[in-house]
């Protein structure tokens, strides 16, 4: 990656703290565009909590994130940002259409009703996804990878710079994870800029440029994509059980990668197995 | 021949049309914005309000009276829609707050609304008696000036519920996704609040404070038992609702019984008819019939592993140490 390309994502020393506990720690990370970074961590590491505070969603307690060079508020050009949230279980109150929760992400900076041709918009939106034909149907007649190709077809309608994910595919059906390495592909050699929360890098690991790892709520990697171990190799691995017998100080046996102690130490210790969540 | 009589004497005594007027303007407005409400899992924030609105008229009454105003109860309503906003709009920062203490905090205001308006009256030199035709509605005796008041507080209400229909939509849907996006979450959020507070002092008159609630929801309730699409569900929700007041107060008009009941009886009958034809129209879409779990690999190898579920290499494993 080129130095020179404009940061959309700057944060220096974010500290979030939630509910009394510190989640993050002095977090800096930088996205420039052209990138595609992945954020790596366990669960509980406070992957999902950088990204939602880096959009806005979780108030700071310290520190600044700049996105596209404005500080975090209204001057934030915000139709340059699409974000993916990690898919709701409970479905809302009210029945809604594909094409309604879509057009929804055709709103914000600035815009209030919906611009004309926000049926194309949204159609052509629904169509990326492969989820044309399914525009008029209620999401909750969707599967759950469906349901997720929708909120990514919400973020992807407003056309943004920078798409931000988190775990877009986790527990979600496997043709749904393909369709969304395809589509991801194509963004990304259009020029998409994306950060990408994820359990493992699997099917998404050709496209990810440079990996960021988060433990206990501090970076303790920044740089090429740690290497999954031999063990688990394969494109389409599903990561769910880091099993890594703890040998207290010991080495660990596990990943044979150069990263594997900043990864996977302490893991096995007291991880929960992880569902689809 | 004695029933168009019937009918043309109902629709010619003014009284009666200032009532259907007003009934009108409540069965379109109460469902739109309780169609909000209803998605943001706050079907009861009616209530709450109108627990608060109730402080409110006994409040008018009481500065009314200071006042010497000639019919004392004439700022109840202006009182009822100052008391009725206040409360929304603290609801809805202390939900911002966190859900846990915004329950404790709605109970709070719920309790302290109408011990409060029961006091207040008592002070204005009214009885708790006095307070009954704001509690079940007085449809009969809706003034012209109550008229305008009405319709210029509808007119607020579906401006801004059908007008920012996309905004409300995406922060009532998903409010973290809003907030992402650009949109002023918290000033719609209070948008939605002061137009539910309007849409109770208004709905105030035909069906009292205690079920103005039913006559945001029940509707909504009947509209999501027949669609699958929000836009619809709004449209759907108030078609019952001006159907359920209409019809509601007309039989009033011959039957010497509460209007407000009635209307709010008449919905929920029409939700159970509703529920229970429900089977016959939807049999006939066909639903595709689908496994709720999700598709993904387990930690466990099995012999036989049934043929396209799992994308797991076998083999070299060590994964299941």
């Amino acid at each position: 990656m080129t130095t020179t390309a404009p940061e959309l994502v700057a944060a220096h020393g974010l500290h979030v703290t939630l509910g009394g506990s510190e989640i993050l720690r002095g977090i800096d990370l930088s996205v420039r565009a052209g990138e595609v970074v992945a954020l790596l961590g366990a669960n509980g590491s406070g992957k999902s909590t950088l990204v939602r505070a880096l959009v806005g969603i979780v108030p700071l307690s310290q520190g600044s994130v700049e996105l596209f060079d404005a500080p975090l508020g209204p001057r934030v050009p915000w139709q340059r940002l699409g974000y993916v949230p990690q898919r709701v279980a409970a479905p809302s109150g009210m029945p809604s259409t594909a094409s309604e929760v879509v057009a929804s992400g055709l709103l914000g900076g600035g815009r209030l009703r919906l611009p004309r041709g926000w049926r194309e918009r949204t159609a052509d939106a629904l169509d990326l996804v492969g989820l044309a034909d399914r525009a008029d149907d209620s999401t909750a007649e969707l599967s759950g990878g469906q349901q997720q190709r929708v909120l990514i077809a919400r973020a992807l309608v407003r056309r943004p710079d920078l798409l931000v994910l988190d775990e877009p595919v986790a527990g979600v059906d496997k043709q749904s994870q393909e369709t969304f390495a395809e589509t991801m592909t194509r963004l990304v050699d259009d020029g998409l800029t994306v950060l990408v929360v994820l359990h493992e890098l699997g099917a998404l690991s050709p496209l990810i440029g440079r990996a960021v790892v988060l433990r206990h709520g501090r970076v303790v990697h920044d740089g090429a994509p740690p290497r999954a171990s031999s063990t688990h190799a394969g494109a389409t691995h599903q990561h769910l059980h880091p099993h890594e017998p703890d040998d207290g100080d010991g080495p660990v046996t596990g990943p044979s990668t150069g990263l594997s102690d900043t990864l996977y130490r302490g893991l096995a210790a007291g991880h929960t197995p992880r569902n689809a969540s | 021949m004695t029933l168009f009589s019937e009918l043309a004497a109902m629709l010619t005594d003014p009284l009666m049309q200032r009532a259907l007027v007003a009934a009108l303007l409540v069965g379109v407005s109460a469902p739109v914005v309780g169609t909000y409400l209803v998605q943001r899992k706050l079907s009861l924030l009616g209530d709450g309000i109108g627990h608060v609105a109730l402080t409110g008229v006994a409040l008018g009454w009481l500065v009314g009276a200071a006042m010497g105003v000639v019919p004392n109860d004439a700022l109840a309503v202006p009182g009822a829609v100052v008391a009725a906003v206040l409360g929304a709009v603290a609801i809805e920062l202390v939900r911002e707050r966190g859900r846990t203490s915004g329950d404790l905090a709605l109970a709070l205001l719920f309790y302290g609304g109408i011990a409060g308006g029961v006091l207040l009256i008592g002070i204005a030199g009214g009885s708790a008696g006095s307070l009954m035709q704001y509690l079940f509605g007085s449809i009969s005796t809706v003034t012209s000036s109550d008229l305008v008041l009405t319709v210029v507080l509808s007119a607020v209400v579906l401006l801004v519920g059908i007008g920012l229909r996309a905004a409300l939509f995406s922060v009532s849907h998903d409010e973290e996704f809003a907030r992402a996006s650009g949109l002023p979450v918290r000033s719609l959020n209070i948008a939605v609040a002061v137009v539910a507070a309007l849409t109770v002092t208004v709905s105030m008159r035909v069906v009292g404070l205690l079920l103005v609630s039913a006559l945001m929801i029940v509707p909504v309730a009947v509209a999501q038992l027949m669609t699958r699409s929000f836009r619809r569900t709004m449209v759907v929700a108030s078609v019952v609702g001006v159907v359920v007041c209409v019809l509601g107060l007309s039989y009033t008009y011959w039957n010497n019984v509460s209007p407000g009941a009635t209307i709010v009886v008449l919905a929920i009958l029409t939700y159970l008819l509703v529920a229970a034809l429900r089977p016959l129209w939807l049999h006939r879409r066909p639903r595709v019939a689908r496994d709720p779990h999700p598709d993904i690999p387990d930690d466990v190898e099995l012999d036989l592993v049934p043929t396209g579920t799992s994308n797991r290499t076998t083999g070299g494993d060590t994964c299941s140490a």
